[in-house]
């Protein structure tokens, strides 16, 4: 082989390696969750085949399990995240259009003022919303898990959609106010249109980051039926101990695949918004 | 043309007003609130909360459990940054060479930034488990291979000899260092995919132009790459850093601040403050203590903002 054939050989090989780093515990993950329940810790010698073949039978035990019922926790993490989801893109969307296509006084003070709560550590407002959501007896709710604790979603969400529909060219609305179109036809009719991958990355983290939050579900939910998938997850450890691990990964993967679907499906929104914020900010 | 259209849109505020009374009343309010709450003693199941004035904060920093969990932030901080943007750079250039399928690689990288931290930790508590684990099948391997070599001029690799029941989350330095690798792991995606970016960025010429000049790669790179991404590394380690001082699922779930405290970080001394103690007032003393620690690395980003906005301004 050439010597640069060689180069391009071991730049694969160091590629490869880190790539291992980042996919094989999920492997060893799934291949756990096939285990039997009452089974030893898997070895790397009976990893790929367990005693007794694959137990798949263990997906259908920990979604139907009377003490920590996984398809309830399924359940109630789509309906919060799809509720964050569809609640932040309408926050987001009107707002990010007020800021990039309209002028009034102090618009870049109160756009500034959104982008400095992006600063404020969740610590500082998990106590204070806690006790809010208390009075507003949201508690257990769905209330108190889709409304409060978004603030991150609405401020990046509203930068992100306003630094993209500044883009988009300004001719598009004076064609359709000439029409007749109204600041919120103009909105509906010709920015929202053009906008779908900003729109597709501003859903892609608020789902993400309302589907792994731990802290507040953990606060916001305390009965069991009102579990996200996430905090439900966390009793498994509290409950089985660290002992059966094959029904822990079983509930861990239920967890993970929607997070790996949505990610794979909108790889690109994701790069796509990491490096609106990172090179425009 | 947009000079003859009003100055003054008040449909301007129509628009934003949705959004600015959410981020008012779920982040300026409770921020406010959390001033308010950590200036009394509130404890959450008592009915009466004592205004205390500066008391917490005058507790706080003459108790050596909270000085423990900043320090313990910090060293976190010290380690994890360096190490996280670093990695990052390395990975991102290794990917920015045209290569067949390198899509793929930097997608794979950017999976563990997506996924449940829960279900993360739990990975993680089986690579570090003693005996089982995926770093106890390394150690034997390495115990195999000194036991088989015996002695490299004449000293004995007997002594490199690591047991295998060893708890590395039990164990003084290790549960830390545990914690940095796993935030190395995680964050990489994110990091990477910005480094990327910057380094899109810079203009070919002037690699041309040191090509001219006689420079090798290493000098490519020390005098092209580096200067020309300083803006790019500045935000990433101003966001890793900010990242690193609210550390807590991987905490809450791999070592609950142990072994004797040596991963007690702020994020997690304020959850046991608030929900294991259920002193509100204190943990929000504690929890704007750790918002002036965020608010000295921002002051960097939010320059970086006003810049940006300025810019912005001036071009229109």
């Amino acid at each position: 082989m050439s010597r640069r054939g060689v180069k391009i050989a071991l730049h694969y090989l160091v590629l490869l390696l880190i790539a291992a780093s980042t996919v094989l515990p999920f492997v060893w993950m799934l291949f756990t969750s096939l285990h039997g329940q009452r089974a030893e810790l898997p070895t790397m010698a009976n990893l790929f085949s367990p005693a007794g073949g694959y137990h798949f039978d263990n997906y259908r035990y920990v979604l139907t399990y009377g003490e920590l019922p996984v398809w309830r926790f399924a359940v109630n993490s789509v309906i919060v995240t799809t509720g964050v989801v569809l609640f932040q893109l309408a926050l987001c969307s009107l707002a990010a259009f007020g800021f990039a296509r309209l002028h009034f006084r102090g618009r870049n003070s109160i756009f500034f003022l959104f982008l400095l709560t992006m600063m404020i550590p969740g610590q500082v407002l998990i106590v204070p919303l806690f006790l809010m959501v208390q009075k507003l007896g949201w508690l257990d709710s769905y209330w108190g898990l889709i409304i409060p604790y978004q603030y991150l979603s609405t401020a990046f969400g509203t930068f992100l959609l306003r630094q993209f529909f500044v883009t988009i060219p300004h001719s598009l609305d004076e064609a359709a106010r000439l029409d007749g179109c109204s600041e919120l036809g103009v909105f509906w009719h010709v920015i929202l249109p053009s906008s779908k991958p900003a729109l597709a990355t501003v859903a892609a983290f608020a789902f993400i980051w309302t589907w792994t939050d731990f802290y507040w579900a953990l606060l916001a939910s305390s009965s069991r039926t009102m579990r996200p998938l996430e905090v439900g997850l966390s009793a498994f450890r509290d409950s089985y101990g660290m002992t059966c691990w094959s029904l822990q990964m079983t509930a861990a993967v239920i967890v993970l695949v929607p997070v790996l679907l949505v990610f794979l499906a909108l790889q690109r929104y994701f790069v796509r918004g990491v490096v609106t914020s990172g090179i425009k900010g | 043309m947009i000079s003859d259209r009003p100055r003054n849109n008040w449909r301007g505020y129509l628009f934003i007003a949705p959004a600015t009374i959410y981020l008012a009343v779920f982040s300026l309010i409770p921020v406010a609130f959390a001033a308010y709450l950590s200036l009394h003693r509130w404890h959450l199941l008592k009915s009466d909360h004592p205004f205390v004035g500066w008391g917490n904060y005058t507790a706080l920093a003459a108790n050596p459990l909270f000085r423990g969990a900043v320090w313990n932030t910090l060293v976190y901080a010290m380690a994890s940054v360096p190490l996280g943007v670093v990695s990052a750079l390395v990975v991102a250039m290794l990917v920015s060479r045209p290569l067949k399928v390198i899509g793929v690689f930097r997608a794979l990288y950017y999976i563990p930034a997506v996924c449940s931290q829960v279900a993360l930790s739990m990975v993680w508590i089986w690579i570090l488990l003693p005996e089982k684990g995926l770093i106890s099948y390394g150690i034997r391997f390495l115990n195999l291979l000194a036991e088989t070599v015996g002695s490299i001029g004449g000293m004995d690799l007997s002594m490199f000899h690591i047991d295998l029941s060893t708890d590395l989350l039990a164990m003084r330095g290790w549960a830390m260092a545990a914690l940095v690798l796993m935030s190395m792991w995680i964050g990489l995606g994110p990091r990477m995919v910005i480094f990327i970016a910057g380094l899109q960025n810079i203009p070919e010429t002037l690699y041309e132009a040191a090509d001219l000049d006689g420079c090798n790669r290493w000098q490519r790179f020390w005098y092209v790459t580096l200067p020309q991404l300083a803006p790019t590394m500045l935000f990433v380690t101003v966001t890793t850093t900010i990242a690193a001082f609210q550390l807590f699922t991987p905490v809450y779930m791999m070592t609950q601040g142990g072994p004797q405290r040596t991963t007690d970080v702020v994020s997690f001394h304020i959850f046991q403050e608030a929900w294991r103690k259920y002193e509100a007032g204190m943990a929000s003393a504690q929890s704007y203590v750790l918002f002036a620690m965020i608010l000295v690395v921002a002051v960097f980003q939010i320059a970086l903002m006003r810049k940006g906005l300025d810019r912005e301004e001036a071009a229109q």
